[in-house]
């Protein structure tokens, strides 16, 4: 047996590191530290996961090709607890959130960028379940991810992870959407259920625990703006008063939220009609159980869009013909009211005003 | 879900609003006080004023156990938690409630103090079972409905010697909060109270009974009638409240048969008499001092009482003097009237009772009915 | 004060301890201020306590009592 030997005679071959004990090992200082350990972190888990030659070059940016068209960008953090849950986790969630953001500008989302607060202790395993799942949803939403970084910060200074991305995309020449851009006799559609999400998120966590078959929604939700964009695309490149005017998707503070937002952008009202609203049965009666409203709930996989009026069947029946927009519904219209109301239609019969979030929606006893 | 829906149904709930039209006479006002928090939010919620004649206005009475709470008593908590290693459990409605120098308990939690949200009583005595090394205290709240699982888990604590567990009781009771309305200062002067009747609490009498408002109905020639929770139920007490008016008539009716009768849940009223006793007096903000209106807990389990293990002594502190709560809780004054309502004092920056819970009355007049006094254009 | 809910008592388990049903959400919640309730009855649910037992004939009534209010003749 000569020194370059194992202890069972074998000859250890030349060049070997000990791989990343995933199953058993857990993030500390080093990985966070820019030295080798965290090189091996993330040739071992985050270029594997994530694949693509951008990452491979190893660079500490990417430099990538753009197609035609403006540069849509956008950023989202994600401190999510629990980290994993039904229907989805924080990696999932990551990489739907910002694809997201930059598809609500009728843009085609090309590249993240995945930055990583880790925090010392958080065991590996978690943490390639993370990167697996948002691997995942990039290679589903046919992004990739380019770039990031990984900072470990001391036990107890941290929630598990913290993710932050960023992610570019390209919307052609002429397609203006933005939430100044709601006029009064705009269509209001809605994809599909409200308050998936933030109750889902509310079942699991401790003190609220109840029994329920309820799911995040989150989605990538960039396929169907397309499958939105289509059939008026020429029409608002001749006539910027035709088609898509605004989109947006309602995450924190929910639906009701997004509309206020849009009013006071656009400098419009808006009455809705609740009874047009699709809330899941469960999700009614969970919020039903705390006090809570499903207008000011949390979505992720949901998009409102303002439509010209003459435009709003065909960008409603393709919404309908799309898995993620099969529940879409018209829940309202744009008015001219200069103080921005969101009105409602009660399903009883009378009207209320829908307005904004006091602070953050707490379950009530009261 | 059942027995919710239907009492939801816009085509009922026209049928009604018909019916009561018909039959209020067109040369009068009716002043109905609807006491309960929950009944504020229905009728807020469901738009319900909407399908009311004019002639019918509706006030919101101190119905909401998070609004009359004095700012002393969340001083006293907020002063707990930050001075003492204890782990505050309080209901989700108290924690935004501003205190004293410009602090809640959700401020408290953010200089780190260990506050935790519940749901429900027995969570706070689960939490102090699972942390035995620390100290856990129940912020109790609430009125007559909330009352009895208070009673419960300070049973339960003494029977298993959970000897980390004390609960800070704030439990008020309805007809006291009635009886000051009836005699207020207002009364006095005018002679008269400007109410012609009561919409009676929901839950609060499926626990004490219809039998408790008899009282108010034969000392001041008042009706109640008791209503169910869901705006339907709202609509038929005011129909019934309608015509004991008409008719001249100043009875209890019961419009929420399917839970309340005259008895109430003669269990829980036991519980209540065996773990807690009135307080001579206590303070209601909007309110003042209140005589015989509010629990303290027994000798018998004083070791759970919180203000006696930790030395609690409440501080009072006086309102904002630009405050109108107290006129608006009487029902002599409207929210509009108030000089900083919806300027100084809104939904985020609460300066009176009043405004503190989604159910004052300003809280739910500015997220409600502030629209309709401002001319927005139709759709 | 009255955030109450009519739901439906599914399992009764050891103690006070039950399950119940609103709309496909279950909850364990405490039968300890009510008696003799059984699989099937609804109670009035506040802060994770039973309250009282839902009286389904009454409710029945009840809503016959609104119907009827429309129509009654002026």
């Amino acid at each position: 047996m000569t020194a370059m030997d194992d202890a069972r005679g074998k000859p250890v071959k030349a060049g070997y590191v000990r791989p990343l004990d995933f199953k058993h090992g857990r993030v500390d200082m080093t990985h966070g530290g820019g030295g080798r350990a965290m090189k091996q972190l993330i040739e071992q888990l985050f270029a594997v996961a994530f694949d693509n030659e951008f990452l491979a070059q190893g660079n500490d940016m990417a430099r990538v090709p753009l197609p035609p068209g403006r540069v849509v960008m956008a950023t989202d953090s994600h401190v999510i607890t629990p980290l994993f849950f039904p229907g989805g986790d924080i990696g999932s969630l990551s990489v739907h959130g910002t694809v997201n953001d930059v598809a609500m500008a009728g843009a085609a989302p090309v590249y993240l960028a995945a930055g990583f607060i880790l925090e010392e202790g958080f065991p590996l395993d978690r943490l390639r379940r993370i990167v697996e799942s948002m691997a995942r949803a990039a290679r589903e939403a046919n992004v990739a991810i380019v770039t990031g970084d990984t900072k470990v910060v001391e036990q107890g200074k941290g929630d598990g992870v913290f993710i932050t991305t960023t992610g570019i995309g390209v919307v052609e020449d002429g397609i203006d959407i933005g939430g100044a851009r709601a006029r009064p006799g705009d269509a209001i559609l809605l994809s599909g259920f409200v308050g998936d999400h933030g109750m889902t998120i509310m079942s699991t966590r401790e003190s609220l625990a109840f029994g329920a078959d309820l799911q995040s929604d989150t989605a990538a939700l960039h396929g169907l703006v397309a499958a939105m964009l289509a059939p008026v695309r020429d029409a608002m490149l001749a006539d910027p008063a035709r088609g898509l005017h605004a989109l947006r998707d309602p995450t924190r503070g929910g639906l009701a939220t997004l509309l206020n937002e849009i009013a006071g952008q656009s400098g419009v009202g808006m009455l809705i009609e609740e009874a047009a609203i699709p809330v899941r049965p469960q999700v009614e009666a969970a919020c039903e159980f705390l006090g809570l409203d499903p207008l000011y709930v949390a979505n992720e996989g949901k998009l409102v869009a303002f439509v010209a009026p003459q435009d709003a069947e065909v960008v409603l029946a393709a919404m309908r013909a799309h898995p993620l927009g099969a529940n879409a519904a018209r829940i309202g219209t744009v008015t001219a009211d200069p103080h921005h109301f969101v009105q409602m239609a009660t399903r009883f019969g009378g009207r209320r005003v829908v307005d904004w979030l006091t602070g953050e929606q707490l379950p009530r006893i009261c | 879900m059942k027995y919710i829906d239907e009492f939801r149904d816009g085509d009922l709930a026209r049928g009604i609003a018909a019916r009561i039209a018909a039959e209020v006479r067109p040369d009068r006002r009716y002043h109905f006080m609807e006491f309960c928090g929950g009944h504020t939010h229905a009728i807020s919620r469901y738009g319900v004023a909407d399908l009311l004649p004019p002639q019918i206005r509706l006030i919101h009475g101190p119905g909401c156990p998070v609004c009359v709470l004095p700012i002393g008593r969340i001083d006293l908590a907020i002063r707990l938690v930050l001075e003492h290693q204890v782990t505050l459990a309080t209901y989700g409605d108290c924690l935004r409630v501003p205190a004293s120098d410009g602090l809640s308990l959700l401020k408290a939690k953010a200089r780190g103090a260990r506050i935790a949200m519940i749901y429900s009583a027995a969570d706070a005595l689960e939490l102090a079972r699972r942390q035995p090394a620390g100290q856990v205290v129940f912020f109790a709240i609430g009125f007559e409905t909330t009352t009895p699982p208070t009673a419960l888990v300070i049973r339960q604590a003494a029977a298993e010697r959970i000897a980390n567990f004390s609960v800070i009781c704030n439990h008020v009771l309805t007809p006291s909060a009635i009886t000051s309305i009836l005699e207020s200062p207002e009364v006095r002067s005018f002679g008269t109270v400007p109410l012609d009747g009561f919409i009676g609490p929901a839950h609060v009498s499926t626990v004490i009974g219809s039998a408790p408002y008899e009282h108010f109905a034969q000392e001041y020639a008042k009706p109640v009638v008791i209503a169910g929770f869901e705006p339907l139920d709202v609509m038929q007490a005011i129909l019934m409240l309608v015509r004991q008016v008409n008719e001249g008539r100043a009875e209890v009716e019961n419009e929420f048969t399917r839970a309340v009768t005259r008895d109430g849940n003669l269990k829980a009223q036991a519980l209540v008499s065996e773990v807690f006793e009135l307080r001579r007096s206590f303070e209601w903000r909007g309110l003042g001092e209140v005589p015989y209106s509010a629990l303290a807990i027994r000798a018998e389990y004083a070791a759970f009482d919180a203000e006696r293990r930790f030395a609690l002594e409440t501080k009072k502190v006086a309102d904002n003097k630009a405050c109108e709560c107290g006129a608006i809780l009487r029902g002599v004054k409207h929210p509009r009237d108030c000089r900083i309502f919806g300027t100084v004092c809104t939904p985020e920056n609460p300066v009176g009772s009043c405004m503190v819970s989604s159910e004052g009355a300003c809280a739910a007049h500015y997220t409600y009915g502030r629209f309709r006094e401002i001319a927005a254009p139709a759709a | 004060m009255c955030l109450a809910l009519p739901v439906r008592v599914v399992e009764i388990g050891t103690g006070d301890a039950a399950i119940v049903d609103l709309g496909g959400i279950r909850k364990e919640i405490s039968l300890a201020l009510v008696e003799d309730v059984a699989v099937g009855d609804f109670v009035i649910l506040h802060v994770g306590y039973a309250l009282t037992r839902l009286d389904r004939e009454e409710a029945e009534r009840t809503l016959a009592l609104f119907a009827e209010a429309g129509v009654r003749p002026q």
